[in-house]
């Protein structure tokens, strides 16, 4: 507790977002060995081993059903709820396999925020879209409550629009808003790594370049992982790419590496078809 | 040109007809309603007064009022949710979310309780007698009669509730999952108010049935006419005590409409009540728009 507290006071929102520092010295933060993934027996995910760097953006790139969101939910083990699944393989966060039984999954998932497609705010209201998932991490003294939700809210640029209107209904808000609430919502429990499935594509273009900037802006603070079928977006923002592809109606990792790398000079020739738009 | 016109003219009869009986359908339900409380306003309506809901009926109802009846029927009511609402909320949570769909588990409550919703009131009135007021020694009391209505209410109580959690978005728990929010926390501050609207329908079902009910109290919770001293006393309710009046009582027709207006308006009032609630619940807590 006395350490998250400290975490909570070395502050990295005392003012506006800052990009982060490169990642020009990687070091894996997740670390997926041989994962493989099946949905009621049927094999969504295939032998996947791969690493994310800590402080960087891995996008996850390839068509639609090569198991890029399984792979989303199997790093904060959302897997866990849908029945029938079954998660074989390993993956280390900060070295640990959270497939022990023993590994603290609330504590995990609060290490590891996450943002989906479309957003989700809860049917509350804003103010309680954030202090609720506090609330629940035992942060819940007033002042401290108070002072988070400033944050994040400025964090994601929200603050300035909804100030005065913290008790309405958080689906009063408009698409766009209503993402970054989620976004600051994940960010509000300090997490390390942050998951994205497609976070802008049920925004509209305006919507989607704001958040886009908000992502760049969170790189270096947090490890961002970030599924998308804007392969330009992937391009601007991502520090390293994963293009996955479905083989023999599993999905695989075809290949892993550079941002730049992945686009410019795939050594993969479907790899190649796929950023150039030939195939997928 | 002229031709096409009045083709055209033929989907546009149709739709002004099928309106008109959807129209006059509904007027017809709206209507029945309207009939049946004008016709207990008619017969019961003079009889009514403030005595007549404060004193306990005399020469078997046919003088007097119901005071001792309302009581009854209040504290079978109290008792019958006390036992019901916490199991029936409990099960429905359990099912809904702790249980899998598919589970042996949950397929085999949820038959039972399908059948526990079709079996006929007055086979819940012989198992109560024999359960609770015998085996259980509860002799006829309100408290035998509100558990034998809690039986009753269950299947009711149970699938409305379920019903409810299920509607509730499968985005919502992913959501709270995904912010390290236990299943439990998940349920009590998120599924429950969401699902709020559906529980309190749930419950106004549940208490309308129970509040008309007479087969299954006619052999536990008996029907002494008597204010009732504790719970243990036999009590009349209010269904009963219309029953008995026009069935068995020469000349207590008058007082079996006051009665039955009595019932209605009472249920016409729980029914706005629960309704003002469950929205109030919904404005504060669970804001949509």
């Amino acid at each position: 507790m006395n350490q998250t507290d400290n975490n909570r006071e070395n502050p990295f929102t005392l003012g506006p977002l800052q990009m982060g520092p490169a990642c020009c010295d990687p070091q894996p933060v997740i670390q997926v060995e041989n994962l493989s993934l099946q949905y009621d027996g049927k094999t969504a995910l295939d032998n996947v081993t791969l690493d994310i760097y800590r402080g960087c953006i891995t996008a996850l790139i390839g068509p639609s059903g090569c198991g890029k969101t399984s792979f989303l939910s199997a790093i904060n083990r959302l897997t866990d709820l849908i029945p029938e699944c079954k998660v074989q393989g390993c993956i280390r966060v900060d070295g640990r396999n959270i497939y022990e039984p023993t590994h603290n999954v609330q504590a995990l998932r609060r290490q590891i925020g996450m943002v989906f497609q479309k957003p989700t705010p809860f049917p509350l209201s804003i103010r309680r879209n954030i202090t609720l998932p506090l609330r629940e991490h035992g942060i819940t003294q007033r002042t401290q409550v108070e002072t988070i939700t400033e944050q994040v809210l400025s964090d994601v640029g929200l603050w300035d629009e909804v100030c005065d209107r913290l008790d309405t209904a958080a689906l009063s808000l408009s698409g766009g808003q209503q993402q970054r609430l989620c976004i600051a919502r994940a960010l509000a429990l300090n997490p390390q790594i942050l998951l994205m499935d497609e976070p802008c594509s049920a925004l509209d273009p305006i919507a989607s370049g704001v958040v886009e900037d908000l992502i760049c802006r969170l790189r270096g603070r947090y490890t961002i992982v970030i599924v998308t079928h804007n392969l330009a977006q992937a391009r601007r923002i991502a520090n390293y790419a994963a293009f996955f592809w479905v083989k023999e109606r599993a999905g695989q990792l075809v290949e892993f590496g550079r941002c730049q790398h992945i686009f410019e000079s795939p050594t993969h020739e479907l790899t190649a078809a796929y950023v150039n738009g030939a195939r997928g | 040109m002229l031709e096409v016109t009045t083709i055209n003219k033929w989907p546009h009869y149709r739709d002004r007809f099928v309106q008109l009986v959807i129209y006059l359908l509904v007027f017809l339900v709206s209507a029945v309603f309207a009939w049946i409380l004008f016709d207990l306003a008619r017969g019961g309506l003079t009889h009514l007064s403030w005595e007549f809901l404060i004193e306990s009926p005399r020469d078997a109802g046919r003088a007097g009022g119901i005071g001792s009846v309302l009581v009854s029927t209040l504290l079978i009511l109290l008792v019958a949710l006390t036992a019901a609402l916490p199991l029936a909320w409990t099960t429905a949570a359990l099912l809904a979310e702790y249980v899998p769909t598919t589970s042996q588990f949950g397929v085999t409550v949820r038959f039972s309780l399908q059948v526990l919703a079709g079996v006929p009131s007055i086979v819940f009135g012989l198992f109560g007698n024999a359960f609770f007021s015998v085996y259980l020694g509860l002799g006829f009391s309100i408290l035998s009669g509100g558990l034998t209505l809690a039986c009753m209410l269950l299947p009711i109580l149970v699938s409305t509730a379920e019903a409810g959690l299920r509607a509730v978005p499968q985005s919502y728990r992913l959501s709270a999952a995904a912010l390290g929010m236990s299943r439990t926390a998940t349920l009590f501050h998120l599924l429950l108010p969401v699902a709020a609207p559906t529980l309190a329908a749930g419950l106004l079902l549940g208490i309308g049935r129970a509040i008309a009910e007479t087969a299954a109290l006619l052999f536990t919770s008996g029907y002494v006419d008597r204010m009732p001293g504790s719970l243990l006393d036999s009590g009349r309710a209010l269904a009963l005590h219309i029953f008995d009046l026009s069935m068995n009582v020469p000349g207590g027709d008058t007082p079996a409409y006051a009665s039955a207006l009595v019932l209605v308006v009472l249920l016409l009032c729980i029914n706005m009540l629960a309704m003002k609630l469950a929205y109030g619940l919904q404005r504060r807590k669970i804001m949509t728009t």
